[in-house]
């Protein structure tokens, strides 16, 4: 997804001006937004809290402010940079952390990110973006230059499969049909699960839906998505993201306000590192049961229970 | 042009002039005594510099960023001398419903742009405000006023590289270097000394002057190159009142009423 970040960003650099930081990041993927911004792409060191308040101050003064990272060192170290400069003021200022869930694997736990969304929901003003696809980055980056307030943004590793016709972006979209009640998966994880799912009959399979917004909004949440999980024999939530703050708890409190109330609830989500052991984004999500084969499995398994 | 017409005299309603050190300090001191609350030692250090800030250096071009906002009262009354925090408003300091917080709330005055309190975020901002301000070719310095004990924040030195390396040269960093922190001398606590050699050692400008006098200031503040300007305020924390002079406590105690009275009649204010 970097590079197609970094076309979209390309590309916005020349619609608008923006301020773009890096936090020392960036190396074979941003050279053509650093070509293309000149003066306006600053790498800021390795000096996240700085680079943090250097947006918000920057965005004081007019500027959309993006501040780029791997993940955790962008939404974790500097945390209150983000929570008093950025979200009190309620500037425009925009993080991008590269590497969401497990997806620096064998990189080691410290370049993981399976709590970001969950933390930056927690704050006043924030908003989250959670593409599951490359081809998402164009719309996603142009929604998020489009609202002039704090926005953080998930990246990953496009995972969708060879030759899916994948419908226009939207915060909802349902990918494929089925009739093993609904799984509403969130970032680039969709794609494997969907990959596996379009094997098994339609009968044999859920719905998938992927989600891409964050925090909720109940009101833009699809009828035919909520007609079917109030119908269906169950609803599953997959997400490479700790249940605390994460979809699963978000979706669960929304059905709840709205009176749907589907058959069964499951909920596939990371849990840290269970055996001690390190290794690729595959491992781990093996390992916390988020890979698309155990994941199918346990909803075949709960709806024919 | 200064922010008010006539900023340094101000009239605070009985002819007498609101920007007279004494005078503010009075009046700083009886914001607190009503409010009952304390940090009054670091708002007496500031409080110079600030009024001369406010009064006489910034103009409408330029940004002011208080990142040591346990200092807010002083600031306030920089604020009510310059004309720009009327008396009323003043009265409401501390209070449910107020705007004048402990520590500045943003929003609701054009010259308190950021929220902060929590120290060592004001450099970064104002290094941000200052290279967009580059970036959009606009006019106006950013100023920000730091503590000493602040410069134990590793964001605070984070910021220093950004802008030397930046040449942020419309960037002002003061330090007001009162020597004392929370819980013990700066020089018990973790040393910084010598602050200012440390500081032109990450190759800023740094000029140390007595912080209380306007002056010896705008003399430092004539010193521009073609990086940012750092400033170490040496100043004296619980200026102006005897008994709270150099004295740790004053970071936190409120005044009882002898104190008050007595400070105010060392004031010259009773």
């Amino acid at each position: 997804m970097r590079n197609a970040f970094c076309s979209a960003m390309v590309r916005l650099g020349g619609e608008r001006d923006i301020l773009f930081l890096t936090g020392d990041l960036g190396f074979m993927a941003l050279e053509p937004l650093q070509q293309a911004l000149g003066p306006r792409f600053i790498n800021a060191g390795v000096a996240e809290q700085n680079m943090i308040s250097v947006a918000a101050g920057a965005a004081s003064q007019g500027e959309q402010a993006w501040a780029y990272s791997i993940a955790p060192f962008v939404y974790g170290r500097p945390f209150e940079q983000i929570r008093n400069d950025v979200c009190l003021h309620d500037f425009d200022v925009k993080l991008v952390g590269n590497g969401g869930g497990y997806g620096y694997g064998v990189m080691g736990a410290t370049h993981h990110a399976i709590e970001d969304y969950g933390v930056m929901c927690a704050l006043q003003n924030m908003r989250v973006l959670v593409p599951a696809f490359a081809d998402d980055l164009a719309p996603v980056v142009a929604r998020m230059a489009d609202d002039p307030h704090p926005a953080y943004l998930r990246l990953g590793r496009c995972e969708l499969p060879k030759g899916w016709a994948l419908p226009d972006y939207a915060p909802w979209r349902c990918l494929l049909s089925g009739q093993a009640g609904v799984l509403v998966a969130i970032g680039p994880g969709a794609g494997g699960v969907l990959a596996a799912a379009a094997e098994l009959d339609e009968a044999a399979r859920p719905e998938i839906w992927v989600v891409s917004e964050l925090p909720l909004v109940e009101d833009s949440m699809p009828p035919a998505l909520l007609a079917r999980i109030a119908a269906g024999p169950g609803l599953f939530v997959l997400e490479e993201h700790v249940a605390q703050g994460g979809l699963g708890q978000m979706l669960a409190l929304a059905l709840l306000r709205m009176g749907v109330r589907p058959a069964r609830f499951g909920h596939f989500h990371a849990h840290g590192y269970l055996s001690g052991s390190y290794g690729s984004q595959a491992f781990h999500r093996a390992e916390n049961g988020i890979d698309p084969a155990r994941v199918l499995a346990e909803i075949d398994r709960g709806v024919n229970a | 042009m200064p922010l008010s017409p006539n900023a340094a005299a101000a009239p605070d309603g009985r002819g007498s002039n609101r920007a007279d050190p004494n005078r503010a300090r009075a009046r700083l001191l009886r914001m607190h005594y009503e409010a009952r609350v304390g940090h009054i030692g670091g708002n007496l250090s500031a409080l110079d510099a600030m009024l001369h800030l406010h009064g006489a250096v910034l103009d409408e071009r330029d940004l002011f960023v208080l990142s040591k906002g346990h200092s807010a009262g002083a600031l306030y009354i920089a604020l009510w001398a310059a004309g720009t925090i009327d008396e009323d408003e003043l009265t409401r300091f501390h209070r449910d419903g107020t705007t004048l917080a402990g520590h500045p709330v943003a929003g609701w005055h054009r010259r308190i742009v950021f929220a902060t309190g929590s120290l060592g975020h004001g450099a970064g901002l104002a290094a941000g405000a200052a290279l967009a301000r580059r970036l959009r070719g606009e006019p106006g310095d950013v100023y920000c006023l730091m503590s000493d004990g602040e410069c134990e924040e590793g964001s605070v030195w984070e910021a220093l590289i950004f802008a030397r390396h930046n040449r942020l040269a419309n960037l002002v960093l003061l330090i007001d270097a009162n020597g004392l922190q929370g819980f013990g001398g700066t020089d018990e606590v973790a040393s910084l000394e010598p602050l200012g050699a440390r500081i032109s050692g990450f190759g800023l400008d740094v000029i140390e002057i007595d912080g209380h006098d306007p002056t010896a200031l705008d003399a430092a503040l004539a010193r521009r190159g073609d990086g940012p300007l750092v400033v170490v305020l040496r100043t004296v924390k619980g200026r102006g009142v005897s008994f709270m002079e150099g004295r740790m406590e004053w970071h936190y105690l409120p005044l009882d009423e002898a104190q008050y009275r007595r400070a105010l009649d060392e004031l010259g204010q009773g």
